[in-house]
């Protein structure tokens, strides 16, 4: 579903993706973890092109994304994409923030629209906060709101920047439930996360990086109990003994 | 100096000659308001253009509008450009102060839409949205709200500096009161009444655009 092949790319002469490649089948969930400054958020944001690349290709079912031919707006209809900083529209309430691209990009009806947000902010548990501003809403309600965004567009793969990281530790649960309803449903999904169990519990692959690079790929069973690289037993070690 | 012989009765004597001229004050500076915020609008987004010519022609627009003195823009275009168009004292005011104040609009406008995260326009673009779509549905509102408050500023502005339209002999509040006082030879009443006119019509200017402001505000805070 997305073919990430040799991507590289740097900001002002340093290198912050080197020869990246990775393929993710479609239903199948990845998480990419690894130290701050790896390049995960640089990746993640470049499958949507929010970054730009300098080489490679990077393909969303059959698409190139970073093709000059390629409408990307419109290839953006098929990918959803949550932020770590949730980045819901301060004046517009939950279900308007959910129902505008579909009625502006996708020229849906109003009612469609409304009974389409509706529907997704009832499956995430905020069928109370239809009307509520973004900041009348805890950081779990924003980024539930903001997956239901995402997800009111009807992507079939969907990408998570470290979607947990700016939460109180009791909200983090509410976000998590909601990501692995998905993964239930079969959205094919990459996370960028912190959160390892998480990781190991629902995801079919982990990448970790490092430094730019694609250090090791293993299904979770084998990384966090026996990781090829000394980068990711040194990583391990730090995040998981604590 | 003999002392001064205040006669207030002047005021009420001409009470009719203020009140045209107040009202002729407000229509040119609504006049020129109506123009002056699309070109505002135009300006300021061509100032952060990703093309950059068309940056640099909006910057130029502003940073000569900001520079010249209004009183020589108003001449300018009466006399000079008036020998090629027949604007008239009239529209010639409305198009001075509209151009006039377009450039602080346009600054304010950018400022504006500058200060609206940037997080925002990546949400709208992930959405699928074209970089206009997002400014219109998404940014452009949100700078709308910030720059309520020194776009209040600038409309005041405006309606003080239209009083240098009387230059050009644009009939408004200072040009009747400059024949006033030729007739009357009572300077120190007229200006002073003529003050705590502009006063009242710009302060209920700012308390009509802070009744939106709050409106528009107490229901996303």
């Amino acid at each position: 579903m997305i073919s990430i092949k040799q991507v590289t790319k740097s900001f002002g002469g340093h290198q912050v993706l080197t020869d990246v490649s990775l393929e993710v089948p479609k239903s199948s969930v990845i998480a990419v973890i690894g130290p701050s400054g790896a390049g995960k958020s640089t990746l993640i944001r470049t499958i949507n092109a929010l970054e730009p690349i300098d080489t490679g290709e990077i393909t969303v079912d059959g698409i190139s994304i970073h093709d000059k031919k390629t409408d990307i707006n419109k290839a953006r209809l098929n990918i959803g994409f949550v932020f770590q900083s949730f980045n819901l529209y301060p004046f517009l309430t939950a279900l308007q923030n959910v129902t505008m691209a579909p009625m502006k990009v996708k020229k849906m009806s109003k009612e469609a629209a409304e009974k389409r947000g509706k529907e997704l902010l009832t499956s995430l548990g905020l069928d109370d906060k239809f009307d509520a501003y973004p900041n009348r809403l805890s950081g779990g309600q924003q980024q539930r709101v903001a997956i239901a965004r995402a997800l009111a567009m009807d992507p079939q793969v969907m990408l998570f920047d470290e979607p947990t990281s700016a939460l109180d530790p009791e909200m983090v649960t509410e976000v998590l439930d909601a990501i692995r309803k998905l993964a239930q449903d079969g959205m094919t999904m990459v996370v960028v996360t912190h959160e390892m169990g998480f990781a190991k519990e629902i995801c079919d692959e982990i990448v970790f990086m490092a430094d730019g690079k694609i250090v090791e790929q293993a299904p979770p069973s084998k990384f966090f109990t026996n990781p090829d690289s000394e980068r990711a037993k040194n990583f391990l070690s730090k995040v998981l003994n604590h | 100096m003999g002392g001064y012989q205040y006669n207030w009765s002047i005021i009420s004597d001409n009470i009719d000659v203020f009140i045209y001229g107040a009202l002729k004050t407000l229509e040119i500076s609504a006049l020129a308001l109506l123009f002056a915020i699309p070109i505002g609008i135009i300006v300021g987004m061509g100032r952060i253009s990703r093309n950059k010519f068309i940056r640099l022609v909006a910057s130029i627009y502003v940073e000569v509008m900001r520079g010249v003195p209004l009183l020589v823009l108003l001449i300018w275009i009466y006399f000079v450009l008036g020998q090629f168009i027949k604007l008239g004292a009239y529209w010639g005011s409305v198009l001075g102060l509209a151009v006039f104040t377009g450039a602080f609009i346009a600054e304010i406008v950018r400022a504006g839409i500058q200060g609206v995260a940037t997080g925002q326009m990546e949400a709208a673009r992930s959405a699928g949205m074209s970089h206009t779509q997002a400014m219109r549905h998404i940014i452009l509102p949100q700078a709308f709200r910030r720059v309520l408050p020194p776009l209040a500023s600038q409309f005041i502005m405006l309606i003080k500096d239209s009083s240098l339209i009387s230059v050009i002999s644009a009939t408004e509040l200072t040009l009747d009161a400059k024949n006033l006082v030729v007739n009357t030879f009572k300077p120190l009443e007229v200006w002073t009444f003529v003050a705590v006119v502009y006063f009242v019509m710009t302060f209920s200017l700012s308390l009509i655009i802070r009744y939106f402001e709050k409106r528009l505000l107490s229901r996303e805070n």
